[in-house]
């Protein structure tokens, strides 16, 4: 029995639990034990994505209890490959953190980081719906405290209404959740998938109401238009690093719609044709429009970048809309990319607030920033990456979902909307990273030139060393599109052939209870359910 | 040298510059000039091969599934270009070590320029099309810098962005127009697409295809309606001007116009759409140049005009017009690149590129003049230049071409064109050079060294070499435009001479000098009345259609996302009801199973409660305390329903959460209003209040339909009830489920109250170091305190409650497992006899007396359940498997110990911890600081005999 699978969800629980009981007040060994513990994430998922690359499926069933009865973790290229994208993310977002001293601006980043990354790793691996809501529970939470480390005014009133927002999710999931079982009487994700395609059309309303509550949930996590209002402030006013941590948390959604509506509710089930499949791909375009067209319109830098993950998100939907293999292979590139690029973004986007002072982030020009060369140059790679321009992966993940789309009744529609909604984002980009770096440059040269300025200190190295792994992450997803791209297909393929997944959850037997009777039963021999209902009648 | 590796050196080289920065300017565009160099001859070691009809090509795969390969191509096309991109780069680079000043970072300025010339080689070369998209936009992007490299004025920034801005527009359109070429060819490598003439045009999208691909091609070469960008453009440092803007990236669209020529031309559309689209341009970029006065403007004018004419030579779709018109890109390069490398030395030498303040330069700097001179009357087609040839055979071509209606047309447009071209090319010259010498220059005028002048003089002799020998181009020329027709014409036998004899093209080329002398010497009069006609200056429009689109965005957005919760909630509340209210309506809401069960009184009374508190609620939500007491009503009648419907442990779990949330609540309300004030206009409240109905009815409706029907199978509840005991050790079923079955959803749940209470614990901290902690202390609550903070009474009582409520939780931490219990009730029930200490005695007193900090218990809890977990594993068993024994010890009973419990104390840790950090740091905010924290468990001690402690808090 290998328990390599848990390790991700219960080593950073462990963690942040011990760093809690023994070093809240010692911010070094927080600090020595958050990295260690990420590294060995790192380590973990990769073992784990390379243990899953050959379409081998790892169940894990909690507690020994046999699906659907308890809870199972199940690893397989999907959920292996996003264990392993949050981990190198974390990483990255990690060493930002204690190198900008972001950490040390509140209490219990540490615990919090590794809790939300446990919430996160949850997310991916179980194969249970209940223990999907926990683990968002989990996420939601851990995810308001990072949200609101370090506190300020407009911090906490975005703070709160994004809590708020994701708590009204929680309460759908709940409903939607509740509605699921009423009709199946099951949570698991494999047996929902068999009994579902089981429910004959008569009395089909109950399990679409479900399926369209269910999906929502999902859409909301994935700030999917016109329900995604949680996000600008909230991504905007969180510290950088967090911001950048959170670019995998849109990501949960759209891995919980990717996982469940290829299983569960597969595109071809008769009793859920003419819901998510008509609107779904309309509401990503329009996502799609309300973030560029935010991305021209903002007036500061980090909103400018929230905007830029709400139009990532839509061109995301408009991909996995599709439910082909085309389209879920080219959503996959994309998640890896927009999660990279978005991360890189945030966390130069905070450079540029560390840097610019009491000016913040407001997109008029100030006067130059210390390493503005490096800062702007990485600011360029970003864009170009986020707005999709070639030659990095944004590029290319357009690309692959154009293609995808080719073959969709919308196809006009969305390629105009695509290309048109670049478009958007180039100007909106380019007006912004222009102000910022290069305006700086006039108004340096028009004032006195005799002021002098103090010796600023000098900018800590290991934030820009985060950031360039980013990027040169993002620079091996583009040259190594082939390879990965094919993994993908593999991953979208095992997808589309559930029968595997199904069958090695549902027939792999747990506990043993045939011999359980040999045991002392002390004075109670009868029948458990007879002594369950004795009780109750008292 | 392999094609990759030529097209690979300028981006690796991009690194040199900047590494070689700082061994001085030499050093930097001596490591340049190498690395074009390198590429140029790996270039020309490729030339005999080519040169024996072979086409050489490279494969590597990049993307196989979408059909993106680096695939490379090396044709005469290619070729040609690549030798222009990589030997103009040359003299460039050459040219651009002495424009550029101390100032100018030319680190930089080399990274981009070898950027831009790996991303031009790059598109010349690609045998991919999407390949090709990759470096066309780079093309973009790379310009987007070097325009902006003079990052403090802001015409660079702006004529920056107008470029990126129309040209990104173009090569995103091509995206589009390749895409669905490669569809209907299927495949993406040129070589396939080229091969499939018929059926791309014989399909249904190749109009579409067209329109798309030449917006890119039409963008980029600066075609008319897009070419107002490209005279913005020239606010770039001049070698990028004469780089980019006269010899390669404009040159671009052109290339590719040639490249996709055999498959896309001979189509009325595009005869059509290119043609006119070409002529437009020569014309209204010549009359357009006669009248500028800055220099680059003049000659970025003309350029545009003589991309103009090329493209309408590519539109006629004959063999002829192709030849014509790959001869004069070659002269075009020539004579217009050493054009504005002398504008850049007169800018250079005279501080000024305005021509109303030059003249007679041709005494002070005579090199300069010279090359200039002989440049521009090339460009005006004067014989013995190599502008005068290609400009006969275009006029010649011109003759064939019927364009809407009259034969004649076409021709005259030419000739009137070709007549302004004479006309600016000899103001450039005489207004410029000729003249007496001025004493007013900005700068004080001379030759530069011969560093500056070496590239555009080494230009003008090729410039004059082809004009008198044009036959040694002649193999070139055929080869390359063979290249261009792909097969789909034979090249025409035409020799390339001075003297075709008297025929109509020398007379237009007669017309049009002659017109271009008349029209230079009646400058002043053309010049005021082209100054007195209104006309729309396309930087201005182009920057008011940006702003007003931004304006638009910033406005949307704001409105949309201005942060009014109540609106985004309402939109989230209609989505969903609309979206599931769709689902219903398509699916069928029959086969129900059961029949409703009758009404009982207990539940009608139940019912009556819930609706009334409800609705009681919503009318006096504002008044917080009596809002918190309706809501301890809704959430008793709700533990009422759970112990109604035999879920004993849910209404024991409902009834001490409620407790607990309610004191939390309290203690929140301390520091809130009395009173919430009204913010909602009667009519939000009206549309609330239906979004608000409209959600509770459909949730209503879905919970009738639900539990009418019934499971599609048996649900696995019955499998919990069936091995609760057997399995589970336990024969309370809600328990076993919670610790064991499902204990990793437990396990979660307490986490996430642990994070709550620590994610509590850190904003009090924030707030206490902040801005807020001021208002804490000088708020004036609403109410009069009460005068006894700590009543005698109240704190005997609780002292006395303590020992027996901790008996409570232990008995119903200890039975849970079997019977209604378990650690998280008894978590919250010793939490309860804690708080009641603190509200007794206050929060200094108890805390004071708290050994063990709440931090510790959540993290020990957390950890106790995990370990607990853990512990399987050194069984082989999986996380949180449990076991289980019975156990006798004399003189008790049998009793039963199962792995469980482990797990349900850090239940309990868990839930005592948070529950109070929580509390805690609500006290925390509540402290304050001018009431002295007391010493003692009570205000007023009989057995004490000191003074009671002041009571200032009391008002």
């Amino acid at each position: 029995m290998s328990h390599w699978i848990a390790l991700p969800i219960v080593l950073p629980a462990m963690l942040a639990a011990f760093i809690v009981l023994v070093a809240r007040f010692h911010l070094t060994i927080q600090r020595v034990f958050n990295l260690a513990g990420t590294t060995a994430l790192v380590a973990l998922a990769a073992g784990l994505a390379w243990n899953a690359s050959d379409g081998t499926i790892t169940l894990y069933q909690m507690g020994d209890w046999a699906a659907p009865f308890g809870i199972v973790l199940v690893g397989d290229r999907l959920s292996t490959m996003m264990v392993l994208l949050t981990a190198v993310l974390a990483m990255c977002v990690l060493l930002y953190a204690i190198g900008s001293g972001w950490d040390k601006r509140g209490q219990h980043f540490h615990a919090l980081f590794q809790f939300q990354l446990m919430g996160i790793m949850g997310a991916f691996l179980t194969g249970d719906l209940f223990n999907l809501f926990v683990f968002f529970e989990v996420l939601l939470i851990a995810s308001y405290g990072l949200m609101i480390h370090g506190g300020g005014t407009k911090r906490l009133k975005a703070g709160t209404q994004y809590v708020l927002y994701n708590l009204l999710g929680s309460t759908l999931f709940l409903f939607a959740l509740g509605a699921l079982y009423a009709e199946t009487g099951t949570l698991n994700m494999a047996d929902l998938a068999n009994r579902v395609a089981a429910i004959q059309s008569e009395g089909s309303a109950g399990i679409r109401v479900a399926a369209v509550l269910l999906i929502l949930v999902f859409a909301i996590k994935a700030a999917i238009a016109p329900i995604h209002f949680w996000l600008p402030s909230s991504y905007a006013e969180a510290p950088g690093p967090v911001a950048a941590l959170f670019a995998i948390m849109t990501k949960v959604g759209a891995y919980a719609i990717i996982r469940t509506y290829t299983m569960v509710f597969p595109p071809e089930l008769e009793i859920t044709q003419g819901l998510f499949d008509t609107w779904l791909m309309p509401l990503g375009l329009i996502g799609l429009v309300v973030g560029m067209v935010g991305v021209l319109g903002a007036k500061q830098l980090d909103r400018l970048v929230a905007f830029s993950v709400i139009g990532s998100m839509g061109m995301l939907t408009t991909a996995v809309s599709l439910f082909t293999e085309t389209g879920i292979t080219a959503a996959l590139y994309y998640v890896v990319h927009s999660t990279l690029a978005t991360a890189a973004l945030f966390l130069i986007v905070d450079q540029v607030r560390e840097q610019r002072g009491e000016a913040g982030l407001a997109l008029t020009a100030t006067k130059p920033i210390q390493s503005a060369a490096l800062l702007s140059g990485m600011f360029f790679v970003a864009a170009i990456a986020m707005a999709g321009l070639p030659p990095l992966s944004g590029f290319v993940g357009k690309l692959l979902i154009l293609n995808a789309t080719y073959s969709s009744e919308l196809v006009v529609w969305a390629w105009a909307v695509i290309l048109g909604t670049s478009l958007i984002a180039v100007v909106g980009f380019g007006r912004a990273g222009s102000t910022v770096f290069w305006k700086a440059r006039q108004v340096a040269d028009t004032e006195e030139p005799s002021e002098d300025v103090p010796e600023q200190p000098k900018a800590p190295v290991l934030p820009f060393v985060a950031i360039g792994m980013l990027i040169a992450l993002i620079v091996a997803h583009t040259v190594l599109a082939g390879p990965i791209n094919r993994y993908l297909a593999a991953t979208s393929a095992q997808l589309f052939a559930p029968q595997p997944y199904i069958s090695e959850v549902l027939e792999t037997p747990g506990k043993d209870l045939s011999n359980a009777h040999d045991k002392d039963y002390g004075d109670k021999k009868d029948d458990a359910h007879g002594v369950a209902d004795e009780k109750e009648g008292h | 040298m392999s094609l990759l590796l030529i097209v690979a050196l300028p981006f690796l080289g991009a690194l040199l510059p900047g590494i070689l920065n700082s061994a001085g300017r030499q050093a930097c565009a001596g490591g340049t000039l190498a690395v074009t160099l390198t590429a140029l001859i790996g270039l020309i070691s490729n030339i005999p091969d080519l040169m024996a009809g072979e086409v050489i090509t490279q494969r590597f795969e990049w993307l196989p599934a979408l059909g993106l390969n680096v695939t490379l191509m090396l044709d005469p096309l290619g070729a040609f270009f690549a030798a222009l991109i990589l030997g103009i780069g040359t003299l460039i680079i050459i040219y651009g070590r002495y424009y550029l000043s101390r100032n100018d970072n030319m680190g930089e300025f080399f990274t981009y320029l070898l950027l831009f010339q790996g991303a031009m080689v790059g598109i010349v070369l690609s045998d991919n099309i999407l390949l090709l998209l990759v470096f066309w936009e780079l093309t973009s992007l790379s310009s987007f810098l070097l325009i902006g490299y003079w990052k403090h004025l802001p015409e660079g920034r702006q004529g920056a962005r107008m470029a990126l801005t129309v040209t990104g527009m173009g090569g995103l359109a091509m995206i589009g127009g390749m895409m669905i070429l490669g569809q209907i060819a299927g495949s993406y490598d040129l070589s396939v697409i080229l091969q499939n003439r018929e059926a791309i045009q014989s399909s249904d999208l190749y109009v579409p295809a067209l329109i798309l691909i030449l917006l890119g091609c039409f963008t980029k070469s600066a075609q008319f309606p897009f070419h107002f960008w490209l005279p913005h453009a020239m606010a770039a440092p001049t070698p990028v001007s004469a780089y980019l803007h006269s010899a390669t990236m404009v040159k671009a669209g052109i290339f590719l116009m040639a490249r996709m020529w055999p498959v896309l031309s001979g189509t009325p559309e595009w005869f059509y759409i290119v043609t006119t689209a070409g002529l437009i341009t020569m014309v209204l970029g010549a009359v357009i140049a006669l009248f500028k006065h800055d220099l680059k403007a003049l000659l970025a004018f003309s350029t545009v005009s003589h991309l103009g004419l090329i493209t309408m030579l590519l539109g006629t779709g004959t063999a002829f017009g192709v030849l014509t018109a790959v001869f004069h890109i070659l002269n075009h390069a020539t004579f217009k690149a050493a054009l504005f490398m002398s504008a850049g030395i007169v800018d250079h030498e005279a501080h000024t590129r305005d021509i109303r303040r030059l003249g007679g330069l041709r005494h002070l700097m005579p090199i300069t003049a010279a090359i200039a001179t002989v440049a521009a009357l090339s460009m005006a087609g004067i014989p013995l230049f190599n502008g005068f040839i290609s400009k006969e055979m275009m006029l010649e071509e011109t003759l064939e071409t019927q364009l809407f209606g009259p034969h004649w047309l076409v021709p005259a447009i030419a000739t009137f064109g070709a007549l302004f071209s004479a006309a600016y090319s000899f103001r450039f010259i005489v207004h410029t050079f000729f003249g007496p010498k001025r004493d007013d220059y900005p700068g004080h005028p001379h030759d530069p060294n011969k560093g500056m002048w070496f590239s555009p003089a080494l230009l003008v002799t090729l410039v004059v070499i082809i004009g008198v020998a044009p036959f040694l181009v002649e193999p070139l020329v055929k080869t390359v435009a063979g290249a261009v027709l792909g097969g789909v014409y034979a090249v025409p036998d035409y020799h390339l001479a001075i003297w075709h004899g008297f025929k109509p093209p020398l007379y237009m080329s007669m017309i049009a000098v002659a017109g271009g002398l008349i029209l230079l010497a009646m400058h002043k009069g053309a010049q005021a009345a082209w100054d007195a006609t209104p006309r729309p200056e396309a930087k201005t429009i182009f920057e008011g259609i940006i702003a007003f689109f931004a304006g638009l965005a910033e406005k949307i957005t704001a409105t949309l996302h201005d942060g009014a919760f109540t609106r985004y909630a309402a939109i989230l509340s209609l989505t969903i009801t609309a979206l599931a209210g769709h689902a219903w309506m398509t699916g069928n809401s029959g086969g129900r199973v059961f029949e409703p069960q009758p009404m009982t009184e207990v539940a009608l009374l139940g019912w009556v409660a819930l609706v009334a508190a409800t609705l009681f609620l919503v009318f006096k939500h504002r008044d917080r305390l009596v809002a918190l007491i309706l809501m301890g009503i809704i959430g008793t009648v709700v533990s009422v329903g759970f112990a109604y419907f035999s879920a004993p442990d849910l209404a024991m779990t409902q009834i001490s959460v409620e407790v607990v949330t309610i004191i939390l609540m309290l203690l929140a309300l301390n520091f809130l209003p009395d009173v919430t004030p009204a913010e909602s206009s009667a009519g939000h409240k009206l549309g609330n209040a239906v979004v608000a109905v409209l959600g509770g009815l459909g949730a209503a409706a879905l919970t009738y339909h639900l539990l009418l029907g019934d499971f599609v199978q048996n649900s696995i509840s019955e499998y919990h009830l069936a091995n609760s005991y057997k399995g589970g050790g336990g024969t309370n079923v809600v328990n076993v489920i919670l610790v064991d079955f499902r204990g990793f959803d437990t396990f979660g749940e307490i986490i996430v109250l642990g994070i709550a209470a620590l994610v509590i614990y850190a904003l009090t901290e924030t707030l206490l170091n902040g801005p807020v902690r001021a208002r804490l202390l000088n708020r004036v609550p609403d109410k009069p305190l009460a005068g006894d903070r700590h009543p005698t009474m109240m704190v005997v009582l609780t002292r006395i409650m303590m020992p027996v409520v901790l008996l409570v939780g232990v008995y119903i931490f200890l039975r849970g497992h079997n019977e209604p219990g378990g650690g998280f009730i008894a978590g919250l029930v010793v939490a309860i006899a804690v708080v009641m200490q603190y509200m007794a005695s206050g929060f200094a007193w108890a805390s004071d007396r708290q050994r063990y900090p709440y931090h510790g218990i959540i993290g020990a809890g957390v950890l106790a359940a995990g370990l607990t977990g853990i512990g399987a594993w050194f069984t082989g068993h999986e996380f949180l498997t449990s076991s289980f024994g019975y156990f006798r010890i004399p003189p008790m009973e049998k009793f039963e110990l199962a792995s469980a419990m482990g797990f349900d104390l850090g239940v309990f840790l868990a839930v005592v911890g948070a529950v109070m950090l929580s509390l805690e740091s609500f006290s925390r905010l509540a402290r304050r600081a001018h009431v002295p924290d007391s010493d003692y468990p009570m205000d007023i001690d009989p057995s004490r005999e000191e003074e009671t402690p002041n009571q200032e808090g009391a008002a």
